[in-house]
């Protein structure tokens, strides 16, 4: 399945904030999980993670350090801040709230004509 | 790191990085990054069976297309489009204590410049009411600082050179002060315009290019030194004048009247301290930044062009002569001296390896015509010359004319032969840069020579 580009970038933030509030990481494992948690859905161009976490950063919602891993490489770790904590709660209510939105019409829906069908992309309002 | 990691995986490795180098919005701490990720991704995949050449590719691939990855650090790091200057910057952990290093001096160097110039007040000697005195002595307070700066930067410090160049100034100060000076004469003037010459172009000269003095590529660098010295100078000068009416006018709003303060310490002191400041950034960033006066010259050249044509064809339409004053002499020489900056500093950032083009035609029309007016002016000055008399100002000017001639008129001709594909560019460096101490030579023999030859006036 491929997924709008609009949709990765906005669900990029609370992706990256919500896995680095699991336990610090680095990029690599953070993509992994990204694939597990989607089921592979999600396919993030690898480089792409990077400036998010930059952008994060600058925005003081994640801070990062320089470690040398286990394989002997330098490798940079992330780890969520205090205010990127109030930021995923901020980010998780808005989208609980689009997700409840969207539930509740898939609902309604789903009570006319049978789903899946490619008529009910269709009749999708633009601009959710 | 593994063992299976082959020797061309490493090669392939370090192509990929320095192509991500290569993108001025990545630095080398993300390409860090980026690398450490390809080379766990590239182990995963090998994990599963793939060749290391396989692993690579796939690695590579799903990083992303270069440009488009280069375009999303460029639109989070947009400040990184514009080059930063005095900031160490995200490449700090490679340069970064030695850079801070050399900041830390280049400070505390501009301080000590500042309090060596109000130094003399301590024996009673004032900015503003004793200026004959700081005329004739300016550079000692500031370019022994200086030659200091470029001997521990270039680890000239207690070496046989630097001993020589220390003698330079003894010598130089002897000459500025012992001579009995009518005050406010010609030759006192005349001292002081040329004792910086003399000592920028020998003195600062030899401490910036460390041994290279012999070499033209040395001399050419020290030349690109001087005219991005210029333009910073002349920058925090307009700075520093900003700050200055700015502080003026919210201490005049409290009724407090600064300006004698200005005036005895933060002009001397500023202007002392803003060369060292001046020359630590140019020698900062000089890779950093695409250097400013070729830029100018650029743009300059063909303007300058177009009104010395103006010039010599109106001269002939109306068949007006040159009028001769006393400063005529001086304005010629500042248009050959402006001229000769202009090619100087567009030789300086040309690839003396690619051939001849529609600037270089530019050149030459612009040396030609500056020439041409250049000898009209001498030619009326000669006719009138006895008349005037031989003064030392008059005698200064006119040298400093012939010598800025020869070098012109040789270049004209390098140039011509250069487009004739008669000779290569080089030849043209080689004759700037090895002209360079003539300037030297002549200044000095104006200090040394011209005082006495003229009873001191």
């Amino acid at each position: 399945m491929e997924i709008n580009k609009d949709l990765v970038a906005a669900s990029s933030t609370p992706i990256v904030l919500a896995i680095l509030a699991e336990g610090d990481s680095y990029g690599y494992a953070i993509l992994q999980r990204v694939r597990e948690l989607s089921g592979g859905d999600l396919e993030w161009t690898d480089g792409m993670l990077y400036p998010v976490l930059h952008r994060l950063s600058r925005l003081g919602l994640v801070e990062s350090r320089w470690e040398v891993a286990e394989s002997g490489r330098r490798r940079k770790y992330y780890r969520i801040t205090p205010d990127g904590r109030a930021h995923l709660g901020e980010q998780q209510r808005q989208w609980q709230a689009v997700d409840a939105t969207l539930r509740g019409i898939w609902h309604t829906l789903a009570d006319v004509p049978p789903i899946g069908r490619p008529a009910l992309s269709a009749t999708i309002p633009q601009g959710v | 790191m593994k063992p299976d990691h082959s020797a061309d995986l490493e090669a392939q490795i370090a192509e990929w990085r320095s192509f991500l180098l290569r993108r001025r919005a990545i630095h080398s701490v993300d390409v860090a990054e980026l690398e450490d990720h390809l080379r766990e991704q590239i182990d995963v995949l090998a994990e599963a069976g793939l060749d290391p050449d396989e692993a690579f590719l796939v690695a590579v691939k799903r990083m992303g297309a270069l440009d488009a990855l280069s375009a999303e650090f460029a639109r989070e790091h947009s400040e990184r489009l514009w080059k930063q200057l005095v900031a160490a910057g995200a490449d700090a952990t490679e340069d970064g204590p030695g850079a801070r290093k050399e900041g830390f001096v280049a400070v505390a160097l501009a301080v000590l410049a500042a309090l060596l110039i109000k130094l003399p007040s301590l024996f009673g000697l004032d900015f503003m009411s004793d200026g004959a005195f700081y005329a004739r002595n300016l550079s000692f307070f500031v370019l022994p600082v200086l030659t200091g700066y470029f001997a521990w930067k270039r680890g000239m410090l207690g070496s046989t050179a630097l001993r020589w160049l220390g003698v330079a100034f003894v010598g130089a100060a002897v000459f500025a002060n012992v001579y009995p000076f009518e005050p406010g004469g010609s030759t006192e003037a005349l001292t002081a315009l040329h004792l910086p010459i003399a000592l920028w172009v020998a003195v600062i000269g030899a401490a910036y290019v460390g041994g290279r003095w012999r070499e033209s590529a040395g001399r050419m660098d020290f030349i690109r030194f001087s005219g991005e010295l210029f333009i910073y100078y002349v920058l925090i000068a307009l700075g520093g004048g900003v700050l200055m009416v700015f502080s003026a006018l919210i201490f005049q709003a409290i009724g407090v009247d600064i300006e004698p303060l200005f005036e005895s310490w933060v002009l001397p002191c500023g202007a002392a301290g803003a060369v060292i400041i001046a020359s630590w950034l140019v020698e900062a960033k000089k890779s950093v930044i695409e250097n400013m006066a070729p830029v100018l010259t650029r743009l300059f050249t063909p303007l300058f062009a177009i009104m010395l044509l103006a010039f010599l064809g109106t001269m002939l339409w109306t068949g007006a002569g040159i009028n001769i004053e006393r400063e005529v002499l001086i304005a010629f020489d500042l248009l050959l001296v402006l001229v000769l900056a202009l090619v100087l500093y567009t030789i300086s950032a040309r690839d003396p390896q690619s051939g001849p083009g529609a600037f270089d035609v530019v050149q030459v029309v612009l040396i030609a015509s500056a020439l041409a007016a250049d000898a009209v002016a001498l030619q009326a000055i000669g006719a009138r010359i006895s008349e005037f008399g031989f003064t030392p100002n008059r005698v200064a000017a006119l040298g400093m004319n012939l010598i800025l001639l020869v070098n012109l008129a040789w270049s004209a001709v390098l140039y011509v032969r250069f487009l004739g594909a008669r000779s290569t560019f080089s030849a043209i460096e080689r004759w700037q840069t090895g002209y360079v101490p003539v300037y030297a030579l002549w200044a000095a023999l104006v200090v040394i020579a011209f005082p006495p030859l003229f009873g001191f006036a």
